[in-house]
């Protein structure tokens, strides 16, 4: 998703409560969309997984130049960008490298990145919206405060900026991982807290207290299993966000540097080339297209099946905040 | 709580935001490899000179207090310099590009008719087709309509905007030679320039934006229609388009219209990538410049501009609904 809007996604209410009695799978598979996600969504990732050896299997790889392939202007020789038996999606404008090979590697900076910063995204997001409901009080005030200085900030612009100051040491994908993941808690944030103060009040945590459960096993062992629906989704779709924005900040060139493949980055350098080389376009955006929509289906099958009511009446009136 | 009271609690709110976020934005900045004075110091540059351009600049005090003087200087102006020769930056004051000559003011507000054509444009246009759709799928729920309506939403979701927008410069720009590719016209230079250049720009941010209300409208009045007061009025005898457009709508349209607020002022604060495609003199591409040329007092006076917009936003949302809804006043905000 473009880092132009911060849009929030349709908020799932996935309660461990309604599970009904069809179980999840069955629910999923009859939701044709959603199947098809999930498939899709495998796929990628075992292209992502056996990347290298798929390349190495067709003899490319995304770093060789290949100058031969070239026209006198730079721009790949031959039709359709220079598509051939040797270069399956023909080949990058003035290097020449092999943007089949480029596809493929980029799949892993692509799912690395975006299933990584949502990791982060869902851990701090968890335990902050955990304690905040749980202990409510300044607790949660020093929680808000964050959420609201969060989404105070430009998302992107600060993102640019950390790219600009970090040393030079520091590994650029852990670094993007940590930047998208950092900015993106503050709605599964909301969530959790709201749902953790309803449970707050319920009988078995109350039991559990009196019979003398620490507040860390109440609060982990107790209330977050009792999340785990919620955070399953919310997990499914926010990954392709992630992805969304590892692709933009690459895109403008302030994500992951040459020469690892990015679809983002190609994107943007076939931003110059996209007039006589539309192929160059044509590829990198399919893919990533691709992956966001998958993950997208996916997680909308999900949350469905989850909560099949799907409101978000309930979560209102649990006071779903923040 | 009393409404005023309320107000006053977000007004606060609005105020530590900002705060936090311009110190947060002032101590990454000051981060940076990049030293102003340096750049403006010339060769050769002696330690004298530096000194002499660091205290000029104001950047010889700590971090805190040259934060506050930022922050003084929105409300009051500021002076850079001492005796001799300075330089005036008057109120708002958000700091003073040495490399451009310019105060950030200035450059913002220059560039803030072109971000604001394009955001304000949009939004009109996403809202309208946004929660159209939404609505018009959710009462023909179920229907091969809806199912359309819904695929074409997710795919709208999943596309990245500039990659859509580089597609539509390809098919209307290139191929059917319809529409100007890039650059922009000023309204009060010629309104119909000015709209034929922001066509392409609005329909592909307008479209893709337009997925999301769609869905959060169709999900909202499917919630509403099965509402116990929606069969009331049915059974009051009021006319379906009634009962859909006067009481379900309505009701739906809270949480869209907390959406859209955050949204148009987000995209009021640059729309980076948009402006970056249609090559548009903006915001967003003012940021970039400013990034690419390590511009920091740029870099420190956009973002607060941009996180400033952002937050009144947000704050416009609450005190609309903490106006309209007593229930918000007590206890917190509807989303």
């Amino acid at each position: 998703m473009s880092l132009d809007r911060s849009a929030e996604p349709v908020a799932p209410t996935a309660s461990a409560a309604v599970a009904g009695r069809v179980p999840l799978w069955r629910r999923l598979a009859r939701d044709r969309f959603a199947l098809v996600g999930a498939v899709v969504v495998v796929a990628y990732a075992l292209v992502a997984l056996a990347a290298p050896l798929i390349t190495r299997a067709l003899g490319v790889d995304p770093y060789t130049y290949d100058l031969d392939a070239l026209g006198p202007t730079g721009a790949p020789a031959g039709p359709l960008g220079g598509v051939s038996a040797e270069h399956w999606f023909g080949v990058e404008p003035l290097t020449g490298r092999d943007l089949f090979a480029i596809v493929v590697m980029g799949s892993r900076t692509s799912l690395l990145v975006g299933i990584g910063a949502t990791v982060v995204s869902m851990l701090v997001g968890t335990v902050l919206g955990l304690v905040a409901g749980y202990f409510g009080g300044w607790v949660d005030w020093v929680v808000a405060r964050l959420i609201d200085v969060l989404i105070g900030l430009p998302a992107l612009v600060f993102m640019i900026a950390v790219g600009a100051v970090a040393p030079d040491w520091f590994p650029r994908l852990l670094l993007l991982v940590l930047v998208i993941g950092l900015f993106g808690w503050s709605s599964i944030a909301r969530v959790v807290r709201g749902q953790t103060m309803a449970l707050r009040a319920s009988g078995f945590v109350r039991a559990s207290r009196a019979l003398g459960a620490s507040h860390a096993h109440v609060l982990f062992r107790q209330v977050l299993p009792n999340l785990a629906s919620t955070v399953v989704v919310f997990t499914t779709i926010s990954i392709p966000g992630a992805i969304g924005a590892e692709a933009a900040l690459s895109f403008l060139g302030v994500g992951v540097p040459p020469p690892t493949p990015s679809w983002g980055r190609s994107i943007g350098d076939a931003v110059t080339w996209f007039a006589v080389d539309p192929v160059y376009l044509l590829f990198p955006g399919l893919a990533l297209f691709g992956v966001t929509l998958a993950f997208n289906a996916f997680g909308d099958g999900l949350r469905d099946a989850l909560d099949p009511r799907g409101g978000s009446r309930k979560r209102r009136r649990r006071g779903g905040a923040r | 709580m009393t409404l005023v009271r309320f107000l006053a609690t977000r007004l606060a709110t609005l105020a530590f935001v900002l705060l936090t976020v311009s110190f947060l934005t002032y101590a990454l900045f000051v981060l940076l490899p990049a030293d102003p004075a340096a750049l403006a110091c010339g060769k050769p540059c002696t330690p004298e000179r530096l000194e002499t351009a660091r205290a000029f600049m104001g950047l010889d005090a700590p971090v805190v207090q040259q934060w506050w003087d930022f922050v003084r200087g929105v409300f009051t102006g500021r002076t850079f310099g001492s005796a001799g020769a300075t330089i005036d930056c008057p109120r708002p004051c958000l700091g003073y590009s040495f490399a451009r000559n310019t105060p950030v003011t200035e450059l913002v507000v220059g560039r803030f008719g072109v971000t604001a054509s394009l955001a304000i444009g949009a939004a009109v246009l996403w809202l309208v087709v946004g929660v159209g759709a939404g609505a018009v799928a959710a009462v023909r729920r179920g229907t091969p309509l809806d199912r359309g309506l819904m695929v074409a939403a997710i795919t709208g979701v999943s596309a990245p905007s500039y990659l859509v927008g580089l597609l539509g410069i390809l098919l209307f720009g290139f191929t059917l030679d319809m529409v100007p590719v890039s650059g922009y016209v000023p309204f009060a230079q010629s309104p119909v320039d000015w709209a034929w250049h922001l066509a392409l720009p609005w329909a592909v941010l307008a479209l893709l934006s337009a997925a999301v209300y769609a869905r959060l409208t169709r999900s909202q009045m499917l919630e509403e229609l099965g509402a116990p007061y929606v069969r009331t009025a049915r059974a009051k005898g009021l006319t379906e388009g009634r009962v859909v457009t006067r009481h379900a709508l309505r009701n739906a349209a809270i949480p869209v219209v907390t959406l859209f607020a955050l949204d148009l002022g987000a995209l009021l604060g640059g729309a980076v990538i948009t402006e970056r495609v249609f090559s548009m003199p903006g915001l967003g591409a003012l940021l970039m410049e400013a990034v690419g040329s390590t511009d920091v007092p740029l870099l420190v006076g956009v973002t607060v501009f941009t996180a400033a917009i952002v937050v009144v936003a947000n704050l416009a949302v609450d005190v609309v609904y903490g106006v309209l809804d007593p229930r918000v006043r007590r206890g917190g905000r509807t989303r």
